[in-house]
């Protein structure tokens, strides 16, 4: 399989008046064609802000990228998404990447009917005429199963209840037949019975239409039923990735050991203590010259300290950012 | 059976439960026009809902947003005075007390909230925190309640020496043990935790999770605790309340509710819930809900999940269920629900 996304070395910064804050420090990854690709962090790990950076959404100052690229397969050959011009940018957002945002309804325009919004995306980007933008508008809120659509296709968002809101979000990401839809944590806001919904919508779709997604979340419990690959993110670095059995059984960081020894588990008796990590996030104002991770881990030794580590091939497609081996209980 | 207006019969409970709740109503009323105001409707947030909890027991609950299970927490504490319905503690009923009375009683009963920033004033320091509701009951000297002060911040696990800071200086985590330091400042019995960790991430999670745990052992305290996170539920309850628009639709041993359970809504609940491991994931067959919660304030008619239940009939959408016992300390609200698996939903 090829990648059609290819991430290498991102780093992004706020200049803040308190300082600058080091929202990334070299993240890399690639998206396969097809395959859901999970991100999972905490709040602040960096997985939005990754995102927005490819898209080029942050609001530039603050942020800026620093370094990084990110070649996109177009079918006119590669480009790099960071070194695009206005217009190239805007053919690519909504075009060939689509995005959901995790709150629907302020990612939609409240004062346009939401057939109006979807049928502008389709006219900007395919421009196949106004009937048949229509009818594909339809077509579109039919397919993510909303019903009566043609009645529908007038309301506003208000009109709608949230799970339904997040249909017609992600009818507007595949409006125009996107090549990868980043899916940035659609469903945290849900009842889990809505999102069992979404979930199942979501892969119906990604089956039929091949899209490639990026799913952003901090539930490991979604990751597992979503996801081919993962990415954890801690303190604005990736610090392990890997196909997601292998993640589940093997994890081979810390951080990622931590968080699933953190879930309660199915089953088991009451009155066992939860493994929790200790300790918070670091600062991002003022990155260690060390492992972002070393202050909670719990086989951090002197290496650890001395440099930042650097992501080790530990496996097929598995990869961390940690000095110690957990499967020799050793020192790399 | 049900008596003509539909009420379960009272629930019988025995002294050893420290809070009992007997058919609590919390209707908020609609209201419509501008001078001349009139009631057009009710928001049936809790309807007539009955249950007990044990001393020292953790009595969970769950439910969708909407379902009023923050309103049945802030109901019984008297916080907002129910619509109908009693509520004891111990053999003090809340419902019939004064103002003076209450107040009396309040250092019992205390509450944890959600938001750990909006419950705590920005503008004192943590040590003024902790110490006012002593300053409120006034029963202390100064050099007793700041070595209370003292005694509670190391108590949850935070320095004493950070009591002159101010609630932005700490991480969420953090601000919910201060939260947590308040509400046992005045040795409670009893304490309604309105979804305390759900703000909070993973990694915070377990520790105030460990927390709680470790002060009921500790001080000997009974929880409610309400939140939307099944399994973090299942993890600290003995047993768990499921809420559904203003009713409990299922009320078990916590063993029991997730193993067997017997209201479609539950069976559906636990089924929607994702679990962390691929590969059952990938095999589970799960029970997908059709629609949302209808509004509260338009509840369907007969059982209020009616409108979703893959197994409703037309008797459900004109008999409200009775809340019974099917096995012992098993309670169901559905017309099916018998000990052979009459409300199972085949999967």
């Amino acid at each position: 399989m090829s990648a059609i996304l290819t991430v290498k070395d991102l780093v992004t910064r706020f200049y803040t008046f308190d300082g600058v804050v080091h929202a990334l420090n070299g993240v890399s990854f690639h998206l396969d064609q097809g395959e859901t690709l999970a991100i999972v962090g905490e709040s602040g790990s960096g997985k939005s802000v990754t995102m927005m950076s490819l898209l080029n959404l942050l609001p530039m100052p603050p942020a800026r990228i620093e370094d990084g690229e990110a070649i996109f397969e177009d079918d006119d050959g590669p480009i790099d998404l960071l070194k695009l011009s206005k217009p190239e940018r805007r053919r690519v957002r909504g075009g060939k990447v689509g995005y959901i945002f995790q709150d629907a309804l302020s990612a939609l325009n409240p004062v346009m009917t939401v057939g109006r919004q979807i049928r502008e995306s389709i006219m900007e980007h395919l421009n196949p005429g106004e009937k048949a933008a229509r009818d594909r508008t339809i077509q579109l809120l039919e397919h993510v199963g909303i019903p009566g659509a043609k009645s529908r296709y007038g309301n506003y968002p208000h009109q709608f209840s949230g799970g339904m809101r997040q249909r017609v979000m992600i009818a507007v990401a595949i409006a125009c037949d996107p090549k990868i839809v980043i899916a940035d944590e659609p469903t945290t806001a849900l009842d889990v019975t809505v999102q069992a919904q979404i979930i199942e919508l979501t892969k119906r779709i990604q089956d039929e239409l091949g899209i490639a997604v990026i799913w952003i979340t901090h539930d490991l419990g979604v990751v597992a039923g979503i996801a081919d690959r993962v990415l954890v993110m801690y303190a604005g670095s990736a610090v392990e990735i890997s196909p997601v059995d292998r993640l589940y059984e093997h994890p081979q960081h810390p951080y990622t050991e931590g968080l699933l020894a953190a879930l309660p588990r199915v089953g088991a008796k009451r009155g066992k203590r939860l493994a929790s990590i200790e300790g918070a996030p670091p600062d991002l104002l003022e990155p260690p010259r060390h492992c972002q991770f070393a202050w909670r881990c719990p086989y951090n030794f002197d290496r650890c300290w001395a440099s930042v580590p650097p992501l080790f091939e530990v496996g097929d497609g598995h990869y961390t950012k940690c000095y110690y081996d957990m499967d020799q209980e050793r020192p790399r | 059976m049900a008596d003509p207006n539909g009420h379960p019969p009272a629930v019988e409970h025995p002294p050893e439960y420290l809070v009992r709740v007997e058919h609590l109503k919390k209707h908020f009323p609609i209201m419509q026009g501008i001078v001349w105001q009139r009631q057009v409707g009710a928001v049936k947030a809790v309807d007539d809902i009955s249950f007990g909890i044990r001393a020292g027991e953790t009595l969970g609950v769950v439910g969708e947003s909407g379902c009023g299970k923050s309103t049945t927490g802030r109901a019984i504490l008297q916080l907002q005075p129910p619509s109908s319905g009693r509520v004891f503690l111990e053999d003090v009923e809340l419902t019939g007390l004064n103002e003076s009375a209450l107040r009396r009683i309040r250092p019992r009963m205390q509450m944890i909230f959600q938001d750990s920033y909006d419950s705590l004033n920005p503008r004192h320091s943590v040590g003024k925190i902790i110490m006012e509701p002593m300053v409120v009951q006034g029963e202390m000297e100064e050099t007793d309640r700041r070595s209370r002060m003292a005694e509670l911040l190391d108590l949850v696990g935070l320095n004493p020496n950070h009591a002159v800071r101010y609630p932005h200086e700490f991480s969420g985590g953090q601000r919910q043990r201060i939260n947590i330091a308040r509400a046992l400042a005045l040795n409670p019995d009893f304490i309604v935790c309105d979804e305390p960790i759900s703000a909070l991430d993973v990694s915070i999670q377990a520790q105030v999770v460990n927390l709680f745990e470790d002060l009921q052992r500790k001080l000997g305290l009974t929880y409610l605790f309400i939140a939307h996170d099944l399994s973090m539920v299942q993890h600290i309850s003995n047993r768990v309340a499921v809420m559904y628009l203003g009713k409990v639709m299922e009320l078990a041993d916590r063993d029991d509710l997730f193993d067997d359970p017997l209201h479609p809504y539950t069976q559906s609940l636990i089924s929607a819930v994702p679990v962390p491991d691929p590969k059952l994931e990938r095999n589970r067959r799960r029970i997908t809900l059709k629609g949302e919660v209808p509004s509260p304030a338009r509840p369907p008619r007969g059982c209020v999940f009616h409108t979703r239940c893959p197994l409703a009939r037309e008797v459900c959408s004109e008999e409200v269920p009775e809340y019974r016992g099917i096995f012992t300390e098993h309670f169901v609200a559905c017309h099916f629900a018998d000990p052979k698996g009459g409300s199972k939903i085949p999967v």
